[in-house]
């Protein structure tokens, strides 16, 4: 059960970060889902072996509960990543309608002092000797 | 006395609730707005104050007992660093509220700011691994929001890149804490500190590098910095401004804090320091190839992340001081300096070096407020700068970490020279813009901002002057916090109890 539960976290961990690495917006949101999947999925697989409700009153014997704060910790986290991939893809909505592309854009300033280096780089071989 | 802990997160947060419900009028958000944030600075001087008096304050909430509820705890260090951080979310907002269309077509600015300044004082104030995951969350959430507010291109463009690599960070944030909680069994902190230290030591490394990078990710140390000089230039100033002086600073407390409770050494660490050593070296050499004022100062915020780890990684009372008043001293000197950015940008329409220049003739103030950040920042005495800088380089040497010490030397002049080239382009020299140097020649030799953001601009610089002329006491204060750091037996009991 537990060895299947880590092994699922393995992978929609490597599948995220797979998509992640990709050039359009929307794989590389999609891979943040699943990465956030993967690390929800890895807090409850560390609360240990399923069991009982934590419920005060319906408690057996204390071994057979199962632990609650992996839970709630998953549940904050997943609510947490629920409304940024929201917003995330509001904002990659946003990005389509500007650009009309899914690619992420290069920085443009980046890009000037790039060529500004490659110039000066030219201009330094090429120099009277 | 433990509601003082409470008022800086729950202040700020019913506040913005409110401005919310004030939605479309923009003289009632500012109003509450003001009111929140001036009550939080008195409570966080209070808190110092009885920080400064009986110790570590530190209150359970809901009344869980320590390693099952959620502790919020102040120590020395916290409580410095709420202070000043408070002072400069209250003196930003005043710069917002009086730059034109800062806030005056976003009815959302407010309640996000506010938003924000509670997710920081939560992180200052936190004592529990996954509150801390929430305090991030609540900043990180309300700064998306700012950064791309106004929806230009280039805004939506560099605030995507913010938005996956913090999300990529607090993913990995999540995956830490779980594997902390798998090898303790907890998560609040001060129980760590001595849950941690039973375990293996590989596995103590592998979760101490672990939290090193997630944090790392967020205060932009070496390697993890490339996104910051890319995302923070594009916002509206006073947004790029409080970033600057706070975000990667939350980064930073959270690296100090864990690496001293939970990860505790005895020697200099060799990884912070190479870290530290590069942090500077990149951060500052891509500031002298850039030729816009924003970018300049954006790859300096990188530069000077290195001094505060390099103070932390000697791991040595003297080092962690001195990292605490570089902090100290670090959050208002930045947000002054990009203020001022601001107020030169509202002028002139322009940050662009090639652009901009004489602004001393039209706008002195602007300079003078420039000229005595940038000094403190290249730490020139008697500024702020120095001192911080001179406590990290004393115990540096008497660590006996000298390369390291020769690096950060370098570092400073090499800050003094891109402060200058800041200096000759915007403020000596002649425009190449034709319309800015028609202005001049026509007798306009003033341009006029309003009086609020010079206000706001002038008090936080004056902020800068007073850790410089107090910088006795604010040193021993540090001295403290640093003790508290290296020896967190007050800390663990009062949490514990």
């Amino acid at each position: 059960m537990s060895f299947f539960s880590a092994l699922i976290v393995a992978v929609l961990f490597a599948v995220g970060v797979y998509l992640l690495l990709q050039r359009t917006l929307s794989r590389i949101i999609l891979g943040l889902a699943l990465m956030g999947h993967s690390a929800n999925l890895l807090l409850m697989v560390v609360g240990g072996r399923a069991g009982k409700s934590a419920i005060i009153g319906t408690i057996g014997s204390q071994d057979t509960v199962a632990d609650p704060l992996p839970q709630a910790l998953a549940l904050t986290a997943i609510v947490i990543s629920f409304g940024i991939i929201a917003f995330l893809l509001a904002l990659a909505y946003r990005s389509w309608v500007l650009t009309e592309d899914d690619e992420v854009e290069d920085d443009l300033e980046d890009a000037r002092i790039a060529q500004l280096g490659e110039a000066e780089m030219r201009r330094w071989w090429s120099r009277p000797k | 006395m433990s509601v003082l802990l409470v008022l800086p997160i729950v202040l700020p947060l019913l506040a913005a609730a409110l401005a919310i419900i004030a939605y479309n009028q923009r003289n009632i958000q500012r109003i509450i707005a003001l009111g929140a944030l001036i009550a939080v600075v008195i409570d966080a001087a209070f808190l110092l104050v009885a920080v400064e008096r009986n110790g570590v304050q530190s209150i359970q909430m809901g009344a869980w007992a320590a390693p099952i509820g959620i502790t919020l705890v102040v120590d020395m260090f916290s409580a410095l660093m709420l202070i000043i951080s408070m002072v400069t979310v209250l003196s930003v907002l005043v710069y917002a509220i009086g730059q034109p269309g800062a806030d005056q077509d976003q009815p959302v600015f407010h309640p996000v700011y506010l938003v924000m300044t509670a997710g920081v004082a939560l992180s200052f104030t936190t004592g529990d691994l996954f509150n801390l995951f929430v305090a991030y969350e609540i900043t990180l959430a309300a700064s998306y929001v700012l950064i791309t507010l106004g929806g230009r291109r280039e805004q939506i463009r560099s605030g995507m890149t913010y938005v996956i690599i913090n999300l990529l960070a607090s993913t990995l944030f999540v995956v830490g804490i779980a594997w902390v909680y798998a090898a303790t069994g907890t998560v609040n902190m001060a129980d760590l500190s001595g849950k941690i230290a039973q375990l293996p030591g590989g596995t103590q490394t592998a979760l101490s590098m672990f939290l090193l990078v997630v944090f790392g990710i967020k205060a932009a140390i070496f390697p993890l910095f490339f996104w910051l000089p890319d995302s923070y230039p594009t916002a509206r100033m006073p947004v790029t401004a409080v970033f600057a002086g706070l975000l990667t600073k939350v980064g930073v407390y959270s690296i100090i804090r864990t690496q001293t409770l939970l990860f505790p050494q005895h020697k200099p660490s060799t990884i912070l320091l190479i870290c530290a050593g590069f942090t500077m070296v990149i951060g500052v050499l891509g500031a002298i190839a850039q030729n816009d004022m924003k970018r300049i100062l954006s790859f300096h915020i990188v530069s000077q992340i290195g001094y505060m780890i390099l103070g932390l990684g000697l791991f040595s009372v003297a080092g962690v001081a001195g990292t605490v008043f570089f902090i100290f001293h670090q959050i208002p000197v930045k947000t002054a300096l990009f203020l001022t950015t601001g107020l030169v940008e509202e002028s002139t329409g322009s940050t662009a070096l090639s652009k901009v220049g004489g602004m001393i003739r039209r706008t002195p103030l602007v300079a003078a407020l420039f000229l005595l950040a940038a000094l403190s920042l290249a730490g020139i005495p008697p500024l702020s700068g120095f001192v911080g800088k001179l406590g990290i380089i004393q115990a540096g040497l008497s660590a006996g970490e000298y390369a390291i010490i020769g690096v950060s030397l370098v570092v400073s002049l090499l800050t003094l020279f891109s402060m200058i080239k800041i200096w000759n382009g915007v403020f000596l020299g002649t425009a190449e813009d034709p319309t800015l140097r028609l202005a001049a020649s026509e007798g306009e030799t003033r341009l006029a901002t309003p009086l609020l953001m010079r206000g706001a601009t002038v008090a936080l610089v004056g902020v800068t002057l007073a850790v410089a002329l107090f910088a006795g006491p604010i040193f021993d204060l540090s001295e403290r916090a640093a003790q508290g750091l290296l020896d967190p037996s007050a800390y663990i009991e009062k949490v514990l109890g």
